[in-house]
C-alpha cells in the first residue's frame, strides 16, 4: 500500500511521511514512480513471430533466459499487451494485419523491432514484397540488431525499454 | 543385366512417346510435349513398372530468349523403385498447359504458384487464384523482366488511418537504382563519374 505524495510537497515534509510510516508498514513514494515501477515491471509482449527471429523470441521465453523474472511474459492476445515484438520479416501482404493488431492494444503501448528485417528490411531490403522497415507501419521504440539477434540481445532490448519507460516519467504517453 | 531404372526408361520411351528421356545423376529427366502431359502422367502414375505414385514438386523456369519461354517441371517420387523423375513441359506465354490435378489432386497448390509466380496457365483448374503474393498483386514477380523491387511498397498513412500503396522510391545516398532491369547490377556513382560505370 502506497500513499501519494504531491509533487510540490516539500523534501522535508515526504522525508517526515516516509520516517513517520515506514516502521507502520507502509512506503511513500510519488506516483510517477509508482506507475512507472508497475509499467516497467509488467511488460508482457504480444508474440509477433514472423520468421527465424521467433525463435530466439521463445528462447527469451524459457527458464534459461526467463524473462519472467523482470514481469515480461508472452500474451497471445493484442489486448492483453503492453509491448509489441515484432520479430521477423514483415511482408507487404501481413503489414495491414500488424497494424490492425498494434490498433487493437491498450494504451500505454510500446514496440520492438527485432532483427534486421523489422528494422530496416534487412536481406529483403530490395524485394518487391516485403516493407523495407516496420517503422514505416508502426512507431517502433527500440530497435535490436542482429540477424537474428541472440536471445540475451532482446532481452537487452526489453531492458532497454524498461530503461526508457523511466525516463519518460510521464504518466500520459 | 538391367537395373531398374533402364527398364523404366524403356518403358516410358516405348508407351508415352517422349520428345527425349535422359539419366542423370540416377535421376530421369522426361521431355514430353504439353497436349499429352495428362495421359504421360496417369502412365507413369499407374503402371506396374513406374509407379511414381507422388508428384513431390511442380516447377516454373523462365527463359526470355527462347521461343517457348516457360519451362514446367514437375517431380516425381516412386516409393517402389525409389527413384526420382523430373518431367518437363515447354509452353510459351500465351498458350496453357492441361491441370494434373485430376491425376495428383496435390498439384492444385503448386500450379497456383507457378500460376502466381509466372502467369503459367493450366487448363480445367478447379481454382486457379494467386497463392503467395499480396491482394491484388500485379504482375509476375519470378519472370524475368519483373523488377526485382516490385512496382509498389507500403506504410501507413497517418492521416487516412490505414496502409496506402505508393510507387518503389529507394533513397539512398551515394547509390543510382535501375529499377527496370535489377539483373544489370546496380551502377555506384563513383563510377559513373570514372568512366568505368556499366550503363
Amino acid at each position: 500500500m502506497a500513499i501519494a505524495a504531491t509533487p510540490d510537497m516539500g523534501s522535508q515534509e515526504l522525508e517526515d511521511l516516509k520516517q513517520r510510516y515506514s516502521d507502520k508498514g507502509f512506503i511513500v513514494t510519488n506516483v510517477n514512480n509508482l506507475i512507472n515501477w508497475a509499467r516497467t515491471g509488467s511488460l508482457h509482449w504480444m508474440t509477433f513471430g514472423l520468421a527465424c527471429c521467433a525463435v530466439e523470441m521463445m528462447h527469451v521465453g524459457t527458464p534459461r533466459y526467463d524473462v519472467e523474472r523482470m514481469g515480461a511474459a508472452p500474451r497471445a492476445s493484442p489486448r492483453h499487451a503492453d509491448v509489441m515484438i515484432i520479430a521477423g520479416t514483415l511482408t507487404n501482404k501481413m503489414a495491414p494485419a500488424l497494424r490492425k493488431a498494434y490498433d487493437q492494444m491498450a494504451e500505454p503501448r510500446y514496440v520492438i523491432s527485432m532483427g534486421s528485417c523489422a528494422n530496416g528490411g534487412g536481406y529483403y531490403h530490395y524485394s518487391y514484397s516485403v516493407v523495407r522497415g516496420s517503422d514505416r507501419i508502426v512507431p517502433i521504440d527500440i530497435y535490436v540488431p542482429g540477424c537474428p539477434p541472440t536471445a540475451e540481445a532482446l532481452m537487452y532490448g526489453i531492458l532497454q525499454l524498461q530503461k526508457k519507460i523511466r525516463r519518460e516519467g510521464n504518466i500520459v504517453r | 543385366m538391367s537395373s531398374p531404372i533402364d527398364l523404366v526408361v524403356q518403358t516410358i520411351s516405348e508407351k508415352i512417346n517422349p520428345i527425349d528421356v535422359k539419366v542423370i545423376n540416377n535421376q530421369i529427366e522426361v521431355i514430353i510435349e504439353s497436349r499429352q502431359i495428362i495421359s504421360s502422367f496417369q502412365f507413369l502414375k499407374d503402371s506396374s513398372k513406374c509407379q511414381f505414385r507422388q508428384l513431390t514438386d511442380i516447377a516454373g523456369v523462365d527463359y526470355p530468349d527462347r521461343e517457348n519461354r516457360f519451362e514446367v517441371v514437375y517431380h516425381l517420387l516412386s516409393f517402389k523403385n525409389n527413384l526420382r523423375a523430373r518431367v518437363k513441359v515447354y509452353i510459351d506465354e500465351s498458350s496453357a498447359i492441361d491441370s494434373l490435378t485430376s491425376v495428383f489432386p496435390c498439384a492444385n497448390w503448386f500450379e497456383r504458384e507457378a500460376f502466381d509466380m509466372y502467369g503459367i496457365q493450366f487448363n480445367d483448374h478447379p481454382d486457379l487464384r494467386r497463392i503467395l503474393t499480396d491482394y491484388g498483386f500485379e504482375g509476375y514477380p519470378l519472370r524475368k523482366d519483373f523488377p526485382l523491387s516490385g512496382n509498389v511498397e507500403v506504410r501507413y498513412n497517418e492521416i487516412e488511418k490505414k496502409i496506402v500503396y505508393e510507387p518503389v522510391k529507394l533513397q539512398q545516398d551515394y547509390r543510382h537504382f535501375d529499377i527496370q532491369s535489377p539483373w544489370e547490377g546496380t551502377t555506384y556513382k563513383e563510377e559513373e563519374q570514372d568512366g568505368n560505370g556499366g550503363k
